[in-house]
């Protein structure tokens, strides 16, 4: 099968042998869910509940508050001990709700399925916004926003992101091995939103069995399925439009813009509970792997499971830890400590030793190159870089640094091991502080 | 007790490059060179190079100590000046020159810019041409090629380009090696600086250099394709006066400038465009020099011309940005 990609991007080692091969394991219940009011893009939702009350599995016990929002619900039964802020996943204390699983795990029984023939678009978008759906690649952009794109933009096709291009995560992998009539029922339900005929998958070539599967499922359904080249970022939604449709989502502007809707094969497959089953998103699965973990998992596991219950689950830790990653190497971020709960955008959790990650000095600029051959948005780097660490956001501005999608590749190649996506975001933070400014 | 936890922003991985690893790499692949050399001028080259490369590890090491910086002898970049420079002086090169040189390479090539990364021009070339105008008497006395073994004294020869240049200059027209000895001139069996010799070795190091993906093509594709066009075009114009374009290729410092010294990361543009205009302007150059300038050979001028243009075609080829119909300038 033909490949196809993007122009730019790196080649990391893709370390997803720990996990790939390994079935997804349902993750028992911890005894508290820790699950915080803000797992989004968006605006936080606002609880309703309070300290004390009695919850069942998939009750809404917080609401959105605006358009992009979407509301939160109890992954488990149990009572509500405490709302107050606790560690989350971004290093903040923000406000969750506590819940005390009783371990009786009981539905709310008045989550009903649906079926899908007799109910039109604006209704099915309204169950999957009441459903909390989000995308689960990582970005957490609530779904029913993207699938709800105004009458000036018609949408002609769908694209199911399955490429997993992070190194490490193999959850989406195995979604697709294991529940891909679940994922084509999802998209067939996404078409009927959006009125859209058309639809592709794609997949890195790394995952041949994954594309077999998907192919195999997909071949009743109209649903087409494009094996991609192996290379982050392949998944960015702006490079995966790219390499499939050779489309440029323009600079600022959304895929809706030029006739695209992306979404993550997860939350095709969330999107399928929520309509046939009623059930919200209370789960999913996360890959804990890395090279301490003693041994690598795809998780089942329910939203607000502390991390440090994770890793029981695991055997623990090799050796002394380093460093923890939520999400994966390139995008995901280091966690202050194991308190924190996997959330709705968690793909992965991955622990490294000090050996297992590079320690290098910085060195000056040598003017290689590789920063401006490796930006998949074909930025230069290592000028916008040193403009920013002068302070000169005018000519950051000029050189198009708010355009950057903050990938890393640039900082990944630097041979000199500059930080540079790091200057990056601040030439972009005083860009924008700029701005505000006027 | 909890862990102590490193916490640091994202990307958490690296490709595990190095700047040292793409300095070591293009030393390596000037060895066949160095060896070529050796081999055809004897100890004399040895002695060259030798000089060349402690001079600048010496230069380098007394800036740093006397600017109070850690010294950065290390990443091998001052190091690969000195191969560099050694492989543009000829291998009849007094001691004090050679000395000199990396003296000048160093310092007024490099550190006095801030030291590497900073430097606008390449370092060996800024040496050699203030050597060959400050010397050129040493700089230009050339032997034959007088391999290991051959009980010959070494005896003073010209260099194709300086033979072309007075024979141009005396008769009007090209002497008979200008349409010759194409095969000598490959392996490197000819007058010339250490490193001007042989066309093989340094195609053999160049292939390195790709392979390990320290060089793209840009620079030397656009650079030998400008000389081969522009070449070509005043060979048909006139070849009693004007040599063949594989001529030019062969003989004098090209081969050795494209891949080595017009490939220099620091000096060069970082767009590819930008590559591809410094490349072409090379070319045109490195010709206009050979076939109408003072100077027999163009080689180090056109690539430090243009390396002083650098700033400005980075400027004027910036890449269109994803998703942007056209960049602004």
């Amino acid at each position: 099968m033909d490949k196809k990609t993007f122009v730019g991007g790196v080649h990391p080692p893709d370390c997803k042998h720990y996990s790939a091969a390994k079935p997804i394991e349902v993750c028992p219940l911890p005894e508290q869910l820790i699950i915080p009011l803000s797992q989004h893009i968006g605006a936080p939702a606002k609880e309703i509940v309070t300290v004390g009350d009695q919850v069942f599995k998939g009750q809404t016990i917080a609401n959105a508050t605006a358009f992009v929002s979407v509301p939160i619900h109890a992954a488990t039964s149990g009572r509500v001990m405490a709302i107050e802020p606790r560690p989350h996943p971004s290093g903040k204390l923000l406000p969750a709700i506590v819940i005390e699983v009783d371990g009786e795990d009981r539905w709310d029984p008045s989550l009903k399925g649906l079926d899908v023939a007799h109910w039109n678009s604006d209704e099915l978008r309204q169950r999957i916004k009441a459903a909390g759906i989000v995308g689960m690649g990582g970005a957490t952009f609530p779904t029913h926003v993207k699938l709800s794109p105004p009458d000036d933009k018609p949408i002609d096709t769908l694209i199911i992101n399955g490429v997993e291009c992070e190194s490490y995560l193999t959850a989406d992998h195995r979604m697709m091995l294991e529940h891909s009539e679940k994922i084509i029922d999802g998209i067939n339900i996404l078409r009927r939103v959006l009125g859209v005929k058309r639809a592709i998958i794609g997949i890195e070539s790394n995952k041949p069995d994954a594309i077999a599967c998907m192919t195999k499922a997909a071949a009743a359904h109209d649903i087409e399925v494009q094996a991609l080249e192996v290379k982050y970022p392949q998944g960015a939604e702006k490079q995966l439009i790219d390499a499939v449709l050779k489309r440029e989502v323009p600079s600022g502007g959304l895929p809706m813009d030029i006739g695209v809707v992306v979404q993550n094969v997860s939350t095709a497959a969330a999107v399928s509970d929520a309509i046939r089953l009623g059930h919200p998103l209370v789960e999913r699965v996360i890959t804990i792997s890395g090279p301490a973990v003693v041994e690598a998992k795809n998780l089942l596991v329910r939203i607000g499971t502390p991390m440090e219950f994770l890793l029981q689950q695991c055997d623990g830790i090799k050796y002394e830890l380093d460093k923890i990653i939520m999400g994966g190497p390139m995008m995901g971020q280091s966690q202050l400590s194991l308190a924190a709960p996997a959330i709705r955008g968690t793909s992965g959790l991955l622990l490294f030793g000090h050996q297992d990650l590079p320690h290098i000095e910085v060195g000056t600029c040598i003017r290689c190159g590789r920063c401006v051959t490796a930006c998949p948005l074909h930025l230069l780097p290592a000028t916008i870089a040193s403009y920013a660490i002068l302070g000169r956001f005018d000519e950051a501005e000029d050189y198009c640094a708010h355009d950057c999608m903050e990938c890393g590749c640039c900082t990944f190649q630097c041979p000199a091991n500059r930080p540079l996506v790091q200057n990056l975001r601040y030439a972009k933070a005083g860009i924008l502080a700029k701005q505000r400014r006027t | 007790m909890a862990p102590q936890l490193y916490m640091s922003s994202s990307p958490h991985i690296h490709s595990g490059e190095s700047t040292s690893a793409i300095m070591r790499s293009v030393i390596y692949a000037l060895l066949p060179t160095c060896a070529v050399s050796v081999y055809y001028f004897g100890l004399d080259a040895l002695l060259v190079l030798l000089l060349c490369v402690a001079g600048c590890l010496a230069a380098e090491a007394l800036c740093c100590l006397l600017a109070q910086q850690p010294v950065s002898i290390g990443d091998g970049s001052a190091a690969l000046t000195g191969i560099l420079l050694a492989l543009n002086l000829p291998a009849s090169s007094p001691w004090w020159l050679a000395l000199f040189g990396a003296l000048i390479a160093v310092t007024i090539g490099k550190q006095v810019f801030g030291g590497l990364g900073h430097n606008l021009f390449n370092p060996a070339l800024v040496a050699r041409v203030v050597l060959l105008i400050s010397f050129p008497v040493q700089m230009t006395s050339w032997t034959a090629p007088n391999p290991i073994g051959s009980g010959v004294d070494a005896i003073a020869a010209a260099t194709p380009l300086g033979e072309m240049q007075t024979a141009v200059m005396l008769n009007g027209q090209l002497p008979p090696s200008a349409h010759s000895g194409f095969g000598d001139y490959f392996i490197g069996n000819m007058a010339g600086s250490l490193g001007e010799v042989s066309a093989l070795a340094i195609l053999l190091g160049a292939a390195y250099l790709f392979k390990k993906k320290v060089i793209t093509w840009e620079i030397p594709v656009s650079y030998l394709g400008s000389v081969i066009a522009f070449g070509g075009i005043m060979w048909l114009i006139d070849s009693q006066l004007y040599p063949d374009p594989l001529f030019h290729l062969l003989t004098g410092g090209l081969l050795l400038g494209v891949f080595f010294m017009a490939t220099d990361m620091v000096t060069t543009p970082i767009t590819r465009n930008g590559m591809l205009i410094f490349g072409v302007g090379c070319g045109v150059i490195t010709v206009l020099i050979r076939l109408f300038g003072g100077y027999p050979e163009g080689v180090s001028f056109a690539i430090l011309l243009m390396n002083g243009a650098t700033p400005l075609i980075d400027r004027y080829t910036r890449p269109k940005v994803f998703g942007r119909i056209l960049h602004k300038t």
